[in-house]
């Protein structure tokens, strides 16, 4: 992660939090890990720490939250990580985002803003001048917007019902809408390098956290990705060879490990 | 209005923004609230268009070759390049007319993200609880009610002490972006409240919101575009009719705007 903190205390901490998550090492999915503030900072410096910079609320296996980590990554800013227990969530975090509670959030001088591809287009806009992740053209700026959004409305809810069904009749659906879903992105990216054409953009950033749950869809919904789509196969490859997107991705043995406790917390295995 | 000095033998961005230059053409229905929004900012922005009628029930040919994913309205094609999704187009016309003195979305980062944050609430919450006021009847209804009004509760929060305090509008002393997206779709309400025989927006309760939608109705703009009282009315208790009462051929559910009405639109008829 992008991260320079200020003071070698504040440093030490974080090294600890963040081995933990960069490692992927396991950790119980309910340990909260939030990042403090020195007690040291005097109050006033403490409480402008506090609110100047960026810092995003997040959950370490969210592809949402992905999104948001891989584009701070792309337009190098620092910001801080705040590991959210969803299940004891952080006051910080029911203040900044009362309306859906949900994560990831971002929260820029003290302000927050809310909704993953919000957040990116937010940060785009914030921090121009690096690595544009929409174009500039118009049309191709709606086409981009599309397409993530088009991947919001139905990766993430058809890909979820790929394990979170038991079996039978309502997954083998599932899996046919899923690759239907696939076969439509792979359509629109064609023979382009990435969605936007040389240039990565949006809707790889929207696409690509889910793809380390390819692992974890494949196996319960018994299919190959590989077979099905595999230009899409190839493009996911060549975003992981971005440093933003290969420091942020875990591997999915790892998402297909979470998974398997979140299959056992919702009693479908 | 800016003053644009160009030399005689060019042409003023305005000029070139409201000429044949840049064609645009409409895809839309008369009820729709997704398609009042498009036209709305058309007449905000004075851009010409050409605007074309859809007959939900029997999609044009040129309707799903532009919009093949969805096969919805509105879409607006630019130079004879689609557009769909309302929220896509009313960022598409910004970006498109720069010069273009009426900008619906906000100027700086944070105020777009709130905008936009605004923007998917009512498409993704306050839309379908409404939804789902008007198509159900006896206890299922009073619980959508509730449902709707503590969706409201949260715009009202807004508009009394969050971002948009203040302001006369969302967007300021004039309407902009989030204004059209809440306003086109909320005239829906006071036409639900007499067809479904509830209580939707209460002024005591909801001042800011009533004060807002009130202003809102009263631009010049918003009442050449949104339809009479009666015709929404109309248009409603034969909705009302059918989700309640059920029946209908297979032309009934099969797109339409009758089979529009499903929890995901505020007066839909995006099918």
């Amino acid at each position: 992660m992008t991260f320079k903190p200020k003071n070698g205390t504040l440093q030490k901490q974080l090294a600890a939090t963040f081995s933990l998550i960069n490692t992927g090492a396991s950790r119980p999915f309910h340990q909260t890990a939030c990042v403090h503030i020195s007690p040291k900072l005097k109050p006033e410096k403490r409480r402008m720490a506090e609110e100047k910079g960026v810092k995003l609320l997040d959950l370490w296996s969210s592809p949402f939250g992905q999104r948001c980590r891989i584009a701070l990554a792309e337009k190098e800013v620092e910001y801080e990580y705040n590991e959210e227990n969803l299940s004891d969530k952080s006051e910080l975090l029911l203040k900044s985002n009362p309306i859906y509670k949900k994560i990831p959030v971002l929260i820029h001088d003290g302000k927050p803003v809310c909704e993953s591809l919000i957040i990116v287009q937010y940060i785009d806009e914030v921090w121009p001048s690096k690595t544009p992740i929409l174009p500039s053209d118009p049309y191709a700026r709606a086409q981009a917007r599309f397409w993530a959004d088009y991947v919001d409305k139905k990766v993430y809810e058809c890909g979820t019902r790929l394990w979170k069904l038991k079996g039978g009749e309502a997954l083998q659906e599932a899996k046919e809408e899923f690759i239907l879903i696939l076969k439509t992105l792979e359509a629109e990216l064609g023979d382009k390098k990435y969605f936007g054409g040389e240039t990565f953009g949006l809707v790889d950033i929207a696409l690509v956290p889910f793809t380390s749950w390819f692992y974890s869809y494949e196996t319960y919904a018994g299919f190959s990705i590989e077979q099905e789509c595999s230009k899409l196969v190839s493009w996911a490859k060549r975003c992981k060879e971005r440093a933003s997107v290969a420091k942020t991705l875990y591997e999915p043995k790892k998402i297909h490990e979470f998974v398997g406790h979140l299959r056992k917390k919702y009693g479908v295995e | 209005m800016k003053a644009v000095k160009q030399k005689p033998s060019s042409v003023s961005p305005m000029e070139k923004e409201n000429s044949s230059s840049s064609s645009l053409k409409l895809f839309g229905s008369w009820a729709s609230s997704y398609t009042h929004r498009i036209q709305l900012a058309l007449k905000l922005k004075n851009l010409t268009f050409d605007y074309i009628e859809e007959d939900l029930s029997h999609k044009s040919p040129a309707l799903l070759l532009h919009n093949p994913i969805y096969q919805k309205v509105p879409v607006l094609v630019a130079d004879g390049r689609p557009i769909p999704e309302s929220l896509l187009i009313l960022h598409f016309l910004d970006e498109y007319f720069p010069h273009n003195p009426r900008q619906l979305l906000p100027k700086s980062p944070h105020d777009r993200a709130a905008a936009r944050f605004w923007a998917h609430f009512t498409d993704d919450r306050l839309g379908p609880a409404v939804a789902a006021v008007f198509a159900s009847s006896g206890d299922a209804q009073v619980a959508a009610v509730d449902r709707f009004r503590s969706e409201l509760r949260l715009v009202e929060a807004e508009l009394t002490d969050g971002v948009f305090a203040g302001s006369r509008f969302f967007s300021g002393d004039q309407i902009g972006f989030l204004d059209i997206v809440l306003g086109c779709g909320s005239y829906w309400l006071a036409v639900f409240e007499e067809v479904a025989e509830v209580k939707l927006v209460d002024a005591v309760e909801f001042p800011r919101f009533h004060a807002w939608l009130r202003d809102f109705e009263e631009q010049d703009e918003v009442k050449a575009i949104i339809p009479s009282f009666n015709e929404l009315l109309g248009y409603a208790r034969g909705l009302r009719k059918i989700l309640l009462g059920g029946g209908g051929g297979e032309a009934d559910n099969d797109g339409g705007a009758v089979a529009g009405v499903e929890a995901g639109d505020m007066g839909n008829l995006q099918k």
